[in-house]
């Protein structure tokens, strides 16, 4: 039959071949065959003993046959999981670079070998990097000609009937009265109304079933492709930056506005959306009771936003509900205290007015602060900038004897400061934290009392701390609350989502559908009466062939009943013990089965060989 | 959302004691397994390693053995050709125990018991889970006292289920509840939290989705496990009587375990059977860290750990199908990525700070 040549390069062939039900199973599969290198690494030792022979371009096959090999693959896997530990345990730049410079304080000599390991960027690292690469170069060189392989069998047709029928792994015979083009006709139809191929061949059918499994083999390891392409376009474009906003005040996306923003190589910072948003007020709740007193309960930024249309929505924000706008998801990260304050200067001018973001120290939202006051005028009108460093307590208890907050929210707020006057160091022009005092500084000089003690208060909302020498005042007028919002813009999103369903599709496919072949044969015996044989191939962890041609039968003996006068001998088949060599006369080419050498590539690495793939 | 609606104190308490009812029942069906093991080690069942050695010498030069099965059929058609199913597997000839109580009345009597037991341990353990569901007004899975007590739901239930279905797996009733009573006793000790509402970040219909999937996957990965479990042991005891040889104090549990081809045969299929669903938690994850996070992955340890446990069975399933990896090598693979699952619950949970510090512990 022509379908030999056609079909999956020889598959058809080894089908036909093969008379023992192992070497049949393997052809059932695309999956190339393993075992010699598996087993021995035979090719390692083929390809040592001619070694030096090889040339440049034979060191090349030979380490790409290595590299696609499934041993090689698994070895890979293994390696990539083992890869990806260090990071969750080691703090990772990414994800907190606050824990990384902990880390490196106290780490003096483990600190510098890891720096230079990369291990606080593991998942960016050239290690890390180089094993999923080589993986994935590994998984092309199976996929790409897998596919071939299964386009090829998708062409062909089903391979014709093994002669020796009884040695597949399910096998059904009886003798009939019906004429054997009319059983084989039966056959057809039925296998046809199961969605199996079929091809009628002379004297008898074949059929398969199940191609989508291999397709969803293929499916899913395409879609990892899929889904590295949409990490490294997120890698490349993204953008991520941070705003704290007070309530009552906005913010417009362009780059100045941030507090801080990182972005991926390829970003392009003039291709910023353009879009903004008020904050209006921040809701929180809290436990009020019980053992996690105090934790949160729910979040939400009331919000007004602006978008290309120009015009003003109104809208919330919670936790696990971001605002998506052009392109931009914007999540509500955290939130806190920000104190409004008057400050007048030695002069009595307002020198500066309203609300000063804290940050908050523990779950309670203890927070700390400093007011810088740069503006201010010493008494005389020279300049002597004034700063304010200290804690804001949104719920002080007394009784409790802790300077720390018992509750997250707002039940006796107050704020302990101390204050300093003279130089802030702003002049200079460098970028400052805007959440810290340079105390050490010697051009700042801490307000003393009288008796020498460093002047320190504590302020409910309406008190004024009065600085000595008519330095000037503060004056604690009331409390905002400010939300920290973190602005996404990661673009690959859709193709890393597709990618995932193909994935599991995929997956799904290659895991539950079993491919399946199922021949039948008709013959005439000596009585002239028609023997029909039935066989069935698939995987051999399968029960599902066996009771799948069990129901086939049925139908099919429906139509086709037992001869009136047969012995029932030939429902057992013969003796199974017979030994592997009366195949040999039948198929002087069975000893290709095992390492055929019109199979081009042996050594692909997915799936290995038989009967049990993934 | 109902963030004012605390939490209903009776049943929470209701909830624990179902549950604390549930583990001195299951402590009673794991009494129960035991003495059935035992009274089925008097049974003077044919000993099934003296014909194992036998069909071992034999299997040297023979073919496989051949199953002989009749398939359906049924009564009305008595002259239905026979299929038979010729077993190619690379199994060894040997055959299924023949169960814990082996041919032993008592024995019996016992494992029908402990089954029966659980049966009760399960409701008493179902209504704890959703009394503590009833009592928070949300899915009863916030915090890891929860996560456990629901996941050891899932692992009975999935073999009650099974039992139901008239498949053979009683061989793991005594592993599966003495591995739930462990379960269940680190919930109500080291994880236990009171009933109460979740912080912002779990206020989301996915908590629903990717937390149950994580369960009902860990779940299937124990039963996979205990199977592999039991295989490596059935193996070797096989490899052992093959050989002649005695094995141990412990044959004659052993033989009365199924072979290890079944064994094997059945933790390949819970681990591969669960292998998407485990890949749609990661993925399920992804889209809420999407959601919640702003981004669908950021290597948190957790996110790390789970793909480190997606990577190890997609090894053990690859490996499965290598040759020279079959077997023993795949199986202790597959227990790796079952303590990748492990370690990531109770040792990324507790340990490590990351953004699924939700333990509650």
């Amino acid at each position: 039959m022509g379908t030999t040549e056609t079909g999956a390069k020889g598959k058809a062939g080894n089908a036909d071949a093969g008379d023992t039900a192992d070497a049949v199973a393997e052809a059932i599969s695309t999956a190339p065959r393993e075992e010699a290198e598996g087993l021995d690494g035979g090719d390692d030792t083929a390809a040592s003993a001619d070694g030096p022979g090889l040339g440049l371009f034979g060191w090349i096959r030979w380490f790409w046959r290595q590299l696609t090999s499934m041993r090689v693959a698994l070895i890979l896997l293994f390696l990539l999981s083992l890869a990806a530990i260090p990071g969750s345990l080691i703090p990772q730049e990414s994800n907190d670079p606050v824990k990384v410079q902990d880390f490196l304080k106290n780490h003096t000599t483990l600190g510098p070998i890891y720096t230079k390991l990369g291990l606080f960027h593991v998942y960016s690292s050239v290690w890390f990097a180089a094993v999923y690469l080589l993986l994935f170069i590994s998984l092309a060189g199976c996929i790409i000609p897998r596919s071939w392989q299964f386009i090829g069998q998708l062409r062909g047709r089903p391979p014709r009937a093994p002669r020796k029928l009884d040695r597949m792994p399910a096998y059904a015979t009886w003798t009939t009265d019906t004429e054997p083009d009319a059983v084989l006709s039966v056959a057809r139809r039925l296998l046809r109304k199961r969605r199996y191929r079929v091809e009628p061949g002379v004297g008898s059918v074949a059929a398969e079933k199940g191609y989508l499994r291999e397709a969803g083999n293929l499916i899913f390891h395409v879609a990892l492709f899929g889904m590295l392409i949409a990490f490294a376009i997120a890698t490349l474009y993204k953008s991520d930056g941070n705003k704290v906003i007070v309530q009552g005040t906005g913010f417009t996306n362009t780059l100045t506005q941030y507090d801080d923003f990182k972005h991926g190589a390829m970003f392009d910072p003039d291709a910023m959306a353009p879009f903004g948003f008020t904050l209006n007020a921040f809701h929180a709740t809290y436990a009020p009771s019980g053992p996690q007193k105090g934790t949160p309960r729910e979040f939400a930024a009331d919000i007004t936003y602006f978008g290309g249309d120009g015009k003003n929505h109104n809208t919330t924000i919670h936790v696990n509900q971001p605002l998506q706008i052009n392109g931009n998801n914007v999540y509500l990260t955290s939130h806190g205290y920000a104190p409004v304050v008057t400050v007048r200067d030695g002069e009595g001018n307002i020198a500066y007015q309203g609300p000063v973001p804290f940050l908050p120290l523990d779950g309670n939202l203890t927070s700390q602060g400093v007011i810088k006051v740069p503006d201010a005028l010493g008494k005389g009108g020279t300049q002597d900038q004034l700063g304010f460093q200290g804690f804001f307590v949104p719920s002080f208890v007394p009784q409790s004897g802790s300077m720390f907050s018992q509750f997250p929210a707002l039940g006796n707020p107050v704020m302990m400061l101390t204050a300093y006057h003279g130089d802030l160091g702003m002049d200079a022009g460098l970028p400052q934290n805007v959440y810290q005092l340079d105390t050490t500084n010697k051009k700042l000089k801490q307000f003393k009392n009288a008796d020498g003690s460093a002047l320190a208060q504590k302020l409910a909302v309406g008190d004024t701390m009065t600085l000595p020498d008519g330095a000037g005042s503060i004056h604690f007028d009331r409390v905002d609350q400010w939300a920290s919002f973190e602005i996404v813009h990661q673009p690959g999103n859709e193709l890393a989502l597709g990618s995932a369903i193909a994935m599991l599709a995929g997956l799904a496919g290659s895991l539950f559908i079993q491919r399946r072949r199922v021949w039948v044969r008709t013959t005439r015996d000596a009585a002239d009466r028609t023997v029909v044989e039935l066989a069935g191939l698939g995987r051999s962890e399968s029960r599902c062939v066996g009771e799948e041609l069990t129901v086939l039968v049925g139908e099919l003996h429906a139509e086709a009943p037992t001869a009136a006068d047969t012995p029932d001998t030939p429902d057992t088949p013969d003796t199974p013990d017979t030994p592997d060599t009366p195949d040999t006369p039948d198929t002087p080419d069975a000893s290709d089965a095992p390492d055929t050498p019109d199979e081009p590539v042996e050594d692909s690495p997915e799936n290995g060989s038989d009967k049990e793939r993934v | 959302m109902n963030i004012a609606a605390g939490v209903n104190e009776s049943f929470a308490q209701l909830s624990n004691y179902l549950i604390y009812s549930a583990m001195a029942v299951y402590t009673l069906a794991f009494l129960a397994h035991i003495a059935e093991w035992l009274f089925g080690s008097r049974s003077k069942v044919a000993r099934t390693s003296a014909a194992l050695a036998a069909s071992a010498a034999g299997a040297a030069c023979a073919t496989p053995a051949v199953k002989v099965t009749q398939h359906g059929g049924g009564t009305a058609l008595l002259d239905r050709p026979q299929v038979v199913v010729r077993s190619t597997s690379d199994d060894r000839g040997a055959t299924d125990g023949i169960g814990a109580a082996g041919t032993d009345e008592q024995g019996e009597l016992y494992g029908r018991i402990a089954i029966s037991l659980t049966v009760l341990a399960f409701l008493l353990h179902l209504g704890g889970v959703l009394f503590r569901a009833l009592s928070v007004g949300r899915a009863p899975w916030g915090n890891m006292y929860e996560f456990s007590t629901a996941f050891g739901v899932v692992a009975v239930g999935t073999y009650l289920m099974l039992l139901s279905l008239g498949k053979k797996v009683r061989w793991i009733g005594l592993f599966l509840v003495g591995a739930v009573l462990l379960d269940l006793g680190l919930a109500v000790t080291v994880l236990y939290a009171a009933s109460d509402q979740l912080v912002p970040a779990l206020h989301s219909y996915w908590l629903w989705i990717h937390v149950s999937c994580a369960m009902i996957s860990g779940a299937m990965f124990l039963l996979g496990a205990l199977a592999t479990l039991l295989y490596l042991w059935r193996d070797r005891y096989e490899i052992k009587a093959a050989a002649g040889r005695s094995s141990g104090a412990l044959a004659s549990m052993m033989e009365r375990l199924p072979a290890a081809s079944t064994l094997d045969k059945f933790a390949y299929r819970a681990n591969a059977a669960i292998f998407p669903l485990w890949t749609f938690t990661i993925i399920a994850g992804s889209i809420w860290a999407e959601a919640a996070w702003g981004h669908y992955w950021q290597w948190d340890p957790t996110e790390t750990w789970s793909f480190i446990t997606w990577v190890v069975y997609a090894c053990y399933l690859h490996a499965r199908a290598t040759a020279g990896w079959k077997g023993r090598k795949a199986a202790y693979i597959s227990l790796a990525g079952f303590g990748c699952f492990l370690f990531n619950y109770f040792c990324i949970n507790i340990f490590v700070v990351g953004m699924h510090s939700y333990a509650g512990v």
